[in-house]
């Protein structure tokens, strides 16, 4: 299992590539990269702002979660903070099990938690002024599947 | 105890952290002492059900004990991923 809070850039496909690599009792590997979505098109930048004594620890435990109810056999998130442009990679996960409905389910697990439950803020840059992205009752609700 | 304060809490605030020296025996208590003290925390504590709670660094409840806590941090509802 891998965590990794960063401000620097991160190649989702070296990551990839270089995940669960020595594994060979899998036979799965599931990716998600998240990006910065420039919806209006005027979107200057994305800060990220994150609660750092807490924010390692919030995911060990989500992904823990992940790997001992699917028998993940490996499990990688990266996510970003600071000031980032549209088009840029936020955050990465990857799940690699025995079968593919493991590798996607966990994927999907630790997407919907990480979005609500890991101590990131977004705010919007754009050319009309700065706002705090909205948490989403869809995002709350979707906790629920689990 | 060491008071945090992040996004649109940490900004309407105006600080990201402080000591409070304080008697309250639960979130709710602290809050309300915190609202007591000036327009800016009133402000940021106006609703409660916008925001969220952590103590030493894990989810919390608002109606939680303050005993042995040496860490509250006040925020919206996380927008990761």
């Amino acid at each position: 299992m891998q965590i990794r809070v960063q401000s620097e850039p991160f190649d989702a496909g070296v990551e990839l590539n270089g995940f669960a690599q020595n594994r060979t009792d899998i036979g799965a590997v599931v990716s998600f990269t998240g990006v910065v979505r420039d919806t209006d098109g005027n979107l200057q930048e994305m800060l990220i702002e994150h609660y750092p004594s807490m924010t390692q620890s919030a995911i060990t435990k989500i992904a823990q979660e992940a790997v001992d109810r699917w028998s993940l056999a490996d499990c990688l998130v990266i996510h970003r903070h600071g000031a980032l442009k549209p088009g840029a990679p936020i955050m990465m996960v990857a799940t690699a099990a025995a079968h593919r409905a493991a590798a996607f389910e966990a994927a999907d697990f630790l997407m919907d938690y990480l979005k609500s439950r890991a101590p990131f803020w977004k705010k919007e840059i754009t050319d009309q002024g700065a706002d705090w992205v909205a948490a989403k009752d869809a995002d709350e609700e979707a906790l629920d599947r689990w | 105890m060491n008071v945090m304060y992040f996004a649109w809490v940490r900004e309407r605030i105006g600080i990201p952290q402080e000591k409070v020296e304080t008697e309250a025996a639960t979130v709710n208590d602290l809050i309300a002492e915190l609202t007591a003290r000036e327009d800016r925390y009133a402000a940021a504590f106006a609703d409660t059900s916008a925001l969220r709670v952590a103590l030493d660094q894990e989810l919390s409840d608002f109606d939680a004990p303050l005993a042995g806590v040496q860490e509250v941090a006040f925020f919206p509802p996380m927008t990761g991923g």
